[in-house]
């Protein structure tokens, strides 16, 4: 803003000092330069303002979109020995899918299971879980190949108690955003 | 109160050497009494109680109960001071006496007798020697002679376990992980840490000789296969596939390492040959197939899958790629691991109505599933070499523990640790050569 004010303050400071300069036989030429200074000033202006207003609404989406990832859930839970995903895992999935359309790169996505049973199972159990969530996302339009998929089976509780309290929050898919 | 007090000493004969501690909970009914008496020493260079350790190894198999010095009317060391008449009035069975003395060449030589009081008859002489760093070597050889001797089993007192413990420190506004990977003697003794990482480390699995170990580690953010060499302290890393690389069991004749891969899609169990490094699928459904443990001749391997909805053992064939269930009993049953004899298999065993994980043993033949413990969040069952017992996790006072249950259910003991979450044990097969775990 500042530097294309400056600009047009140039332009017409070249143009008065032309006039003070000039003698009376010059006067046709002179008004014409006059003119064509205050056409590219003009120009110069509307161009200046046409980028000022595309870059705030770019910053206004950024700022929307922020705000969109802010308000998405990103940690899903499951049921025991489960994958399936909860009507309530869907509906912020959805969101989540509408939100990673605008995006792009790559998107991690980790499994969790809790402690109970054997550490390999509950592995392979973790994969399971965060492709479950990849796969509702891919079907949502996410691109497939943007996932980066890896399970920490019971490796890293998000709780550390050991009863269905915590359980329950260490039964997870993780999309790190 | 004699019971304590010998529990007691044999506590502390190891408290004060190992992070890995030894608490019998419970032991067999009618254990055999046997006096084994302080051993005799001349040996300047002694610095391990090797009477100590010969009794706390016999007390901890729940076999014997080793009669208190204090109750002994003698204390002899040779033959000819062994009155059997003394031991008869003290109801021992047994009596176990011995020397320990300077060979001359700056090595340690243990010789014991063994007395059964009955029949008033010598019944064993065995000598071991060793260098000073070998001293509890001598001690769980001696251990390992008795044992056989009175058992008609072979002890499996010198063996190790390799482990992974950790600590998880939860903050307000943070997590902090630190595990590590981990051999001791099976005494708990000797602790040698052979990985530390903030990622993690799953599945030690031995080498039939004892001198590698498999294992998973996250430590480039992924999970992959590494082969640690014990001898050389050299890691190599086996396979990184995309998905899971889990689970690694040498077979039995060192040549194969069965693991599970999801390159594919869906776990699955493969065996990856390690010379020609040609990789085999064995098994290929959409369900869960993990935690593959070998037949002892290598014909098959048992894993766990879920294709029927909840994880049971199953068993495939190697030559035919025939697949059948092993399990029906209960609706979860994990992580099983074959007997050397090929009778049965322990497992992770939760039970029908129930929501406790117990390990079980369940005989292949007949099929029926023996629960063996009474801890609730059990896993990880591992069997020692002589197949008398089975090691597995548990948790204690919300620590996770080691601790092991005989074969029949009838003798436990805890190894708790002192400061850190110990899990995943693996008990290593019978080792021929000691050397290579004396270097650092």
């Amino acid at each position: 803003m500042t530097s294309s004010k400056m600009k047009v303050l140039g332009v017409s400071l070249a143009a008065l000092i032309a006039v003070g300069c000039s003698s009376t036989s010059t006067t046709d030429s002179q008004s014409q330069a006059e003119a064509e200074a205050a056409a590219a000033a003009a120009a110069a202006q509307a161009e200046a303002d046409r980028r000022a207003a595309a870059e705030a609404a770019a910053r206004a989406e950024a700022r929307a979109l922020e705000v969109e990832k802010n308000s998405l859930e990103t940690v899903f839970y499951f049921a025991f020995d489960e994958s399936a995903l909860s009507a309530e895992t869907r509906a912020a999935l959805d969101a989540m899918a509408a939100y990673l359309k605008k995006t792009d790169g790559a998107i991690r996505l980790e499994g969790h299971a809790d402690e109970r049973g054997s550490r390999e199972y509950n592995m392979a159990l973790g994969e399971r879980r965060a492709k479950a969530v990849a796969n509702y996302l891919s079907i949502q339009g996410v691109d497939r190949s943007r996932f980066d998929i890896i399970s920490y089976g019971e490796e890293r509780p998000a709780m550390m108690g050991h009863s269905e309290g915590s359980w329950s929050k260490n039964r997870r898919a993780e999309v790190k955003l | 109160m004699r019971y304590l007090l010998l529990c007691f000493c044999v506590f502390m004969s190891s408290v004060v050497r190992a992070e890995l501690t030894i608490e019998i909970t419970q032991g067999q009914d009618n254990p055999v009494s046997i006096a084994v008496v302080p051993f005799s020493n001349e040996a300047a260079e002694l610095t391990e109680d090797i009477h100590g350790i010969v009794m706390a190894d016999l007390y901890r198999s729940g076999r014997f109960a080793p009669l208190p010095a204090y109750d002994m009317l003698s204390q002899p060391h040779t033959a000819a001071e062994v009155f059997f008449n003394e031991w008869r009035a003290v109801s021992v069975e047994y009596v176990l006496i011995g020397r320990i003395a300077n060979d001359g060449f700056g090595r340690i030589r243990t010789n014991v007798e063994l007395f059964d009081v009955l029949r008033q008859s010598k019944i064993l002489e065995y000598s071991a020697d060793g260098g000073v760093l070998e001293q509890r070597d001598i001690a769980h050889a001696v251990s390992d002679a008795v044992f056989e001797k009175l058992t008609g089993m072979p002890g499996a007192f010198s063996t190790k376990i390799a482990y992974v413990s950790g600590k998880n420190e939860f903050s307000a506004t943070s997590v902090s992980y630190n595990n590590r990977l981990m051999i001791a003697d099976v005494d708990g003794a000797r602790e040698r840490q052979l990985l530390e990482s903030s990622q993690p480390i799953l599945s030690p699995s031995w080498s039939p000789d004892a001198k590698k170990i498999a294992y998973v580690s996250f430590e480039d953010g992924r999970p992959a296969i590494y082969i640690y060499d014990l001898a050389t302290n050299v890691r190599q890393k086996v396979t990184a596939f995309p998905g899971l690389n889990s689970a690694p069991a040498w077979s039995p004749d060192g040549r194969y390492l069965a693991m599970v891969l999801s390159k594919s899609g869906n776990p699955d169990i493969y065996v990856l040959d390690l010379e020609s490094r040609q990789l085999r699928q064995m098994t290929r459904h959409y369900g869960i197939d993990t935690e593959p443990s070998w037949l002892p001749d290598g014909s098959a391997l048992v894993f766990t899958s879920d294709r029927a909805g909840q994880p049971q053992i199953y068993q495939v064939d190697m030559a035919t790629g025939y697949e059948e269930r092993l399990t029906f009993d209960g609706n979860y049953n994990a992580r099983a691991r074959v007997l050397l004899d090929g009778s049965g298999i322990v497992l992770i065993h939760r039970s029908e109505g129930y929501s406790d994980y117990h390990i079980a043993l369940q005989n292949i033949a007949r099929g029926t599933i023996k629960v063996l413990t009474a801890t609730v969040l059990d896993e990880s069952p591992t069997v020692a070499p002589n197949g008398s017992t089975v090691l597995y996790a548990t948790r204690d006072g919300g620590r996770g523990i080691l601790a092991a249950v005989s074969v029949d259910g009838n003798v436990k003991y805890n190894i708790p640790s002192s400061a850190r979450d110990v899990r995943e044990p693996a008990w290593s097969p019978y080792i021929a050569d000691h050397k290579f775990f004396l270097k650092k």
